[in-house]
């Protein structure tokens, strides 16, 4: 954001989401809102997490758990189905992998520089003794 | 949901507290979040009563501490509503970090602050202690002599607070007990013309606009920082007083009382003056009446806004002044008294040759009587007479033991 002198922002240290007026937000996908330059949602503030979560589809039942507890609603989700995780925004607290209810779970914990293809190939098995 | 009007009296007996109360009343406060103490507590009660029954539309929060009044206040202003609330000493105290939110993000909260001492030894009886502690907080603050005062501060304090291009938070203050608790003739307004006066609640970037949502309250740090502080005080600097004088005159224009930053009495050839705040002030300008019978020029001001501080304004009162007194209810511990200090800034640099002393005096609601003002005038008089100040800087008046003096 340009560094704008004291006499050129509005009062109160406060931020506007939106640039000007919006109408039925709430039927408006994120990437199809006109965010303003000083909302978030078009800023990485996950420079500082270690661990991440992936999402393996093959075992996801789309009960969305995940969607529900992610404190940083982090977790996309389109038409009730988990497509992936928001990386910008994403801490990597682990909560979506602690609520996810599958056996084996549809999204685990790695290191940020675990890959992606590899994690998921040696996915873990079914827990027979949990289940 | 209707709200019933009340008939009022062109005078009524009223205490400051619930003077108070009835201005709040009459501007339709929208919430008032509260958590009661002495010797404030009344006017809340007031405000909760007159809901209860239906004299007001609003709505009454009780919350767990002050922190959580003023939390709560802080949240009902960002959505949108005319706000206040009330509290004293230990309440405000406990207060003090939501004060800096409030005023930061430039929110219209008016806090009756009624004046109490601040522990410890606990204390419940008025001193300014509570009021000086806030005094850099970022709030306007007025301060009432009597009940008239704080009643209509009440409405002046609404109206210079929501104005959009004021927008801060407003602090009236009065006396714990000897304003709060004394019943006095006040002057009333009807409900109409009070709440004419004060003017439906227009908002500004409030949480209740789903149209433009907006994010109160948040993080800045050495990039951004300094020029949302700079901005306040900017606002505070030049804009709050202006916007104050006007008020007051709108005011005058209604109902005939008129209120100055700085008031004077007897100053117009004063040789000696005592400036002071709060019901002092009364008692003060009884004596300097007493002291012109026995052929001393005696004159009082009162300082009626303390924050943003009158400084032209109290420079222009004080530069034919041969001696001044400046009156702190306060302990500076360690230091000179917060308006020995502030008129010592006002008049240094102007040339003005007024000896000034300070006194502290009444803390914990001990009384200053008419005796000990008489014999602060006759040392002001051997001041100006002397040429010089004839005593220590700094003076303790009315308490036991041996005399205390400094700097």
């Amino acid at each position: 954001m340009a560094k704008k002198g004291w006499d050129e922002f509005e009062i109160g240290a406060m931020l506007r989401t939106f640039d000007g007026k919006i109408d039925n937000i709430a039927a408006t996908q994120q990437e199809d809102r006109a965010y303003s330059q000083s909302s978030s949602y078009t800023a990485s503030v996950a420079d500082w997490r270690l661990i991440k979560p992936v999402f393996n589809k093959d075992y996801c039942i789309d009960c969305q758990f995940c969607w529900i507890y992610c404190p940083d609603v982090s977790i996309i989700s389109r038409d009730k189905k988990l497509i992936g995780v928001d990386m910008d925004h994403c801490k990597g607290c682990g909560i979506c992998v602690e609520v996810c209810p599958t056996n084996p779970k549809s999204l685990l914990m790695f290191s940020e520089q675990a890959d992606e293809e590899s994690v998921i190939a040696n996915w873990p098995k079914k827990d027979e003794e949990e289940a | 949901m209707a709200f019933d009007k009340m008939e009022l009296k062109d005078i009524e007996v009223w205490d400051g507290n619930f003077a108070a109360a009835q201005a709040m009343r009459q501007s339709q406060v929208d919430v008032v979040a509260a958590y009661p103490i002495t010797p404030s507590t009344p006017i809340v009660e007031g405000y909760a009563k007159f809901l209860a029954d239906g004299y007001i539309e609003g709505e009454f929060v009780m919350v767990e501490s002050e922190h959580a009044a003023m939390s709560a206040c802080i949240g009902a202003a960002a959505a949108g509503g005319r706000v206040a609330t009330a509290t004293s000493s230990q309440g405000l105290a406990l207060m003090s970090e939501t004060l800096y939110q409030a005023s930061g993000m430039r929110l219209p909260i008016v806090l009756n602050l009624v004046n109490r001492a601040l522990a410890s030894p606990l204390n419940v009886n008025g001193d300014h202690s509570d009021m000086y502690m806030i005094r850099d907080s970022g709030w306007i603050q007025f301060d009432a002599f009597c009940s008239q005062e704080a009643y209509d501060l009440n409405f002046i304090a609404f109206k210079v607070s929501e104005d959009h291009d004021i927008r801060l938070p407003a602090i009236v203050n009065q006396d714990g007990f000897m304003t709060s608790h004394t019943a006095q003739g006040v002057k009333t307004l009807s409900d109409d013309a009070a709440y004419g006066f004060v003017g439906e609640y227009k908002p500004m970037n409030d949480m209740l606009d789903f149209e433009h949502p907006v994010t109160h309250g948040v993080q800045t740090e050495e990039d951004w920082h300094f020029e949302h502080k700079a901005r306040q005080h900017n606002d505070l600097m030049t804009k709050v007083m202006p916007k104050i004088q006007s008020v007051f005159k709108d005011f005058e224009k209604l109902t005939g009382r008129k209120y100055n930053p700085v008031e004077k009495y007897n100053m117009d050839d004063a040789d000696v003056c005592v400036v002071c705040l709060g019901t002092s002030v009364e008692t003060a300008r009884e004596v300097a009446s007493d002291m012109r019978a026995k052929g001393i020029k005696a004159g009082v001001i009162g300082l009626r806004v303390i924050r943003p501080f009158p400084f032209f304004e109290i420079a222009e009162a004080l530069k034919n002044v041969k001696a001044i007194a400046a009156l702190d209810r306060s302990s500076p511990n360690g230091a000179a008294g917060m308006l020995f200090n502030e008129i010592a800034g006002a008049l240094f640099n102007t040339d003005t040759k007024a000896l000034l002393s300070g006194y502290i005096y009444g803390l914990g609601g001990r009384d200053l009587t008419k005796a000990h003002l008489v014999a602060l005038f006759n040392e002001l008089q051997a001041n100006a007479d002397a040429g010089k100040v004839t005593t220590k800087l700094q003076q303790f008046i009315g308490v036991r033991g041996p005399k205390l003096a400094f700097l």
